[in-house]
């Protein structure tokens, strides 16, 4: 029980790292910059969720790819796939922001009740 | 025309000079630390999901994916209004902007930046500032994902 907790973890570890890894490589090889490896990524796991690739390796790794931003792709592709079988056409539209509704309105949210509490610090 | 070639071979000097005197052990440190930071991240949410499928066993697993995605934006924020995150961004580098932690840092600091500029020309103008792309390119590419699948179920 506890050993199948340490090896799941084990697992989100090294596959979150390593995707990590793979986008620091892209920002000190190459002048993308960090928006552009975001959008990347996110378009990697929409392409893996299209493909039916996703579903297997989040079996695996967990955590590990879904708290990167590979994971927030999927979701959208879910989505979009789910609703535009469902509603047909049309559905494909609004799937991906229903389906990530959750976190999105969650950060906005947040963002602005943060916002009303501090202020920014100086950077030093 | 001369001036701008002049200016391109001076950069290009000037890259030369940079990449000859960055040592090598800095670019492991860096990955090093981007494996550390966004391992650590994603074992985070790990424990955090496991904790709410232990103590609501009732929800099915695509909540507590929300839910856990949910709680680690929410700390994220929390963390950058205190100016915390910026700490654990300089260490990590794309070991904290990758994760979703990273998303909603850049949401909330843009939105803390424009605080001077008020609340409806400032922080919600610029909210979107820099996870605007994300947003925009997840939306569209997703609904061309839909349409994809779509059709293939059409077709076969």
């Amino acid at each position: 029980m506890w050993w199948e907790l340490i090896l799941k973890l084990l697992l989100v570890f090294i596959s979150g790292g390593l995707l990590c890894v793979l986008a620091e490589i892209l920002i000190i090889k190459t002048t993308l910059t960090p928006a552009k490896i975001l959008v990347i990524f996110l378009i990697a796991g929409i392409v893996l969720e299209t493909f039916g690739i996703y579903k297997p390796l989040l079996n695996i790794f967990n955590a590990g790819v879904s708290v990167p931003i590979v994971g927030f792709g999927a979701g959208l592709a879910e989505g979009a796939i789910k609703y535009a079988t469902e509603y047909g056409f049309i559905g494909a539209f609004a799937g991906g922001l229903l389906n990530t509704a959750f976190g999105v309105g969650v950060a906005v949210v947040v963002s602005y009740i943060i916002t009303l509490i501090f202020s920014p610090k100086t950077k030093k | 025309m001369k001036n701008s070639e002049q200016t391109k071979r001076r950069n290009e000097r000037y890259n030369e000079y940079v990449k000859s005197i960055t040592p090598l052990s800095s670019t492991l440190k860096s990955l090093f630390h981007a494996f550390l930071i966004g391992g650590t991240i994603c074992i985070l949410g790990q424990l955090i999901a496991e904790t709410y499928h232990f103590f609501l066993p009732d929800l099915d697993l695509k909540m507590v994916a929300s839910y856990t995605s949910s709680t680690l934006i929410t700390l994220a924020i929390i963390l950058t209004g205190l100016g915390w995150y910026d700490i654990i961004a300089r260490a990590g580098g794309a070991g904290a902007f990758l994760p979703i932690t990273g998303f909603a840092n850049a949401m909330s600091s843009a939105s803390m930046e424009f605080k001077t500029e008020g609340l409806i020309f400032g922080t919600s103008v610029k909210l979107f500032s820099v996870v605007g792309p994300v947003v925009v390119n997840g939306i569209v590419w997703s609904t061309i994902a839909g349409l994809v699948r779509l059709l293939w179920s059409v077709i076969f």
